[in-house]
């Protein structure tokens, strides 16, 4: 049966629209790819290990490294973590397991709410609260601007996860005579627990990334930090610093901490998928 | 009686839990409080004056916001044109016409884009595209640069510059949400359409007809991350308060002033100007995230079965 001239038209616009649906995902590699190959390209020269054990050099002079800013990003990643993935947690339980009161769906806003706020007005609220009172930049500040933004993400991602456990496990507790808490905390959240670590390992990554919040909270330090109540260096704004700055060497030195970075974010990507990819399969055996 | 017992431990369970939702909604309605506080000499100073003034002096302590919102709007808005039609079409792309097989890598490679951190793009902005847009200014023939939208210096630092990064920034984040989106839409709406003797595109249009709504609000998402996108425009759009149509003048947004005035402003009213700015951005970025997450939750909410645990929907959601 030979096809009319409509019927070929509409296959013809058809296949035109796939292929530009195809395209705009071709497109959108392009930035990728030129992104990781720039950073490896440019990154990988200055990356040596001196770069994670020494200090910076004073300018002029050559070498030197971002050992101070990256054992300073670990340490107020370590401390954002610390207060965000136990309130976060709580919270996105409180937002499940209450069943659906008020507050509850208030904790569901304010989340939401807070992840949409740019980072920037996040440093602005944590400068007026630790950084004014104690009038010096310090560490603890960082660490509590990237707890703050940590928050929402481990919030929805529990909330998400407890939403997965099937209703018969909280029942089956329930029926055994636990109490509500118990059911939560020995049943359902270690059912969920695996998906919820894979939550925090992604907003570690996504934390570890963050500039603007540090450049008024922990600011900024050439020296090994020694004290949280001191200003305290992070490898973004180290990367910052250096990038805008005239000095070949120091660009040098950015790349190779976007190298870093990328590799870190790359690496929980990957990790996270891979652990996600598990569960799925471990959910479709069950 | 073990009933009693029970009931008084979950009461003490949810108001344990309930206090850690309490911290969150007080964190938001903290920032807001702070915001306000810190920003009221500026606020008393100017008044609505602050929101139409060019001027921003912070030796004469004359301060005038109008520069700032200028160009995160309109910085914001091109990178929309430039990333919607791109989004989308990843969007239709992964959910409606991509091969199973070719979908997982895709996909993790779109979420690799979206992970990269800010700061990088900023370097890859100033040392890659500053020049790249540099180069493209100077390659263009004189009758277009004579126009207003290409007029000015070639030095690369511009408004173009940061709309592109912007683009580039917010594509895979719009295009991830259009297609949970699009994932919302019943099957049924393509299948009755192939059964009519749709081709492929035809019943994608279906599908995107049905998703429409939530797809502005997937749009308007990435708005809002442009809106708030501090460190990469930062670096790359120039830092000079001046209102320009050109897109290779170099201008200045509002995150970005906060981000380099902040440390340094030794008088007060130059830190509550600042604040006060943030305070806009705070109030604009909320606006556009409640809107657009309305939008949404109204696509998405059909096609999820009730939860049981939220069983009660809870009014001011219903009310939708």
């Amino acid at each position: 049966m030979s096809l009319t001239g409509r019927a070929r038209r509409r296959r013809a616009v058809s296949a035109v629209m796939s292929g530009l649906a195809f395209s705009s995902v071709l497109l959108a590699l392009v930035p990728v790819a030129l992104i990781l190959f720039f950073v490896v390209a440019r990154g990988i020269s200055a990356l040596d290990l001196n770069f994670f054990t020494q200090l910076p050099k004073p300018v002029g002079e050559t070498g030197g490294g971002m050992g101070n800013a990256i054992l300073g990003s670990l340490m107020l990643i370590a401390l954002g973590a610390l207060f965000a993935v136990p309130v976060g947690i709580l919270v996105g339980v409180y937002i499940v397991e209450s069943g659906g009161t008020r507050l509850a769906s208030l904790a569901r806003f304010a989340a939401d709410t807070l992840n949409g706020v740019p980072s920037i007005v996040i440093g602005i609220f944590v400068y007026a609260i630790a950084v004014l009172p104690f009038k010096t930049f310090n560490g603890f500040a960082g660490g509590l601007a990237l707890g703050v933004m940590m928050i929402p993400i481990i919030t929805r991602t529990t909330e998400e996860l407890l939403r997965l456990v099937p209703m018969s496990l909280r029942e089956g507790a329930l029926a055994l005579g636990a109490t509500r808490g118990r059911a939560v905390f020995s049943v359902v959240l270690p059912a969920a627990l695996p998906g919820i670590i894979t939550g925090v390992v992604l907003a570690l990554a996504r934390i570890a990334g963050e500039t603007a919040p540090l450049l008024f909270t922990s600011f900024g330090n050439q020296y090994w930090s020694s004290s949280l109540r001191q200003p305290t260096a992070s490898l973004t704004v180290q990367v910052y610093n250096y990038a805008i700055s005239p000095y070949d060497d120091w660009h040098r030195q950015a790349w190779a901490g976007a190298l870093v970075l990328v590799s870190l974010v790359t690496l929980c990507s990957i990790l996270a998928r891979m652990a996600t990819h598990r569960l799925q399969r471990m959910h479709h055996a069950a | 009686m073990p009933q009693i017992r029970t009931g008084a431990t979950d009461r003490f369970f949810r108001l344990g839990t309930g206090s850690f939702a309490l911290v969150l909604i007080l964190i938001v309605v903290g920032i807001a409080v702070v915001l306000w506080n810190e920003s009221i000499l500026s606020i008393r100073e100017f008044g609505l004056k602050f929101w139409v003034t060019e001027r921003w002096d912070p030796v004469a302590g004359d301060f005038g916001a109008l520069p700032f919102i200028w160009g995160t709007l309109y910085s914001s808005i091109l990178a929309l044109i430039l990333a919607t039609p791109v989004a989308i079409g990843i969007a239709v792309f992964l959910s409606e016409l991509c091969p199973n097989r070719l979908r997982t890598p895709l996909v993790f490679l779109t979420e690799l884009l979206a992970a990269i951190p800010s700061i990088v793009y900023g370097l890859w902005g100033i040392f890659v595209l500053v020049p790249a847009v540099r180069a493209l200014q100077l390659s263009l023939p004189d009758w277009m640069t004579a126009l207003p939208l290409f007029s000015g210096p070639p030095v690369g630092v511009s408004m173009l510059t940061a709309a592109l990064v912007l683009a580039i920034m917010i594509v895979p984040f719009t295009a991830s949400v259009a297609r949970e989106v699009l994932k919302a839409v019943p099957m049924a709406q393509r299948e009755g359409a192939y059964a009519l003797g749709s081709t492929r595109w035809e019943a994608t249009r279906v599908a995107l007809h049905y998703a429409r709504v939530g797809i502005v609000g997937a749009v308007m998402l990435g708005f809002g991350r442009a809106l708030g996108e501090t460190m990469a425009v930062t670096m790359v759009i120039g830092n000079d308060p001046k209102i320009s149509w050109s897109l290779f003048a170099p201008q200045y947004t509002m995150a970005a002033v906060i981000a380099n005035e902040f440390k340094e402003a030794v008088e007060e009213l130059h830190l509550h100007a600042l604040v006060e700015i943030g305070l806009v951005l705070f109030v604009i970025t909320l606006i556009v995230n409640v809107a657009s997450r309305l939008l949404i939750w109204n696509m998405t909410r059909e096609r999820r079965p009730r939860r049981p645990i939220t069983a009660v929907v809870p009014a001011e959601e219903s009310a939708v």
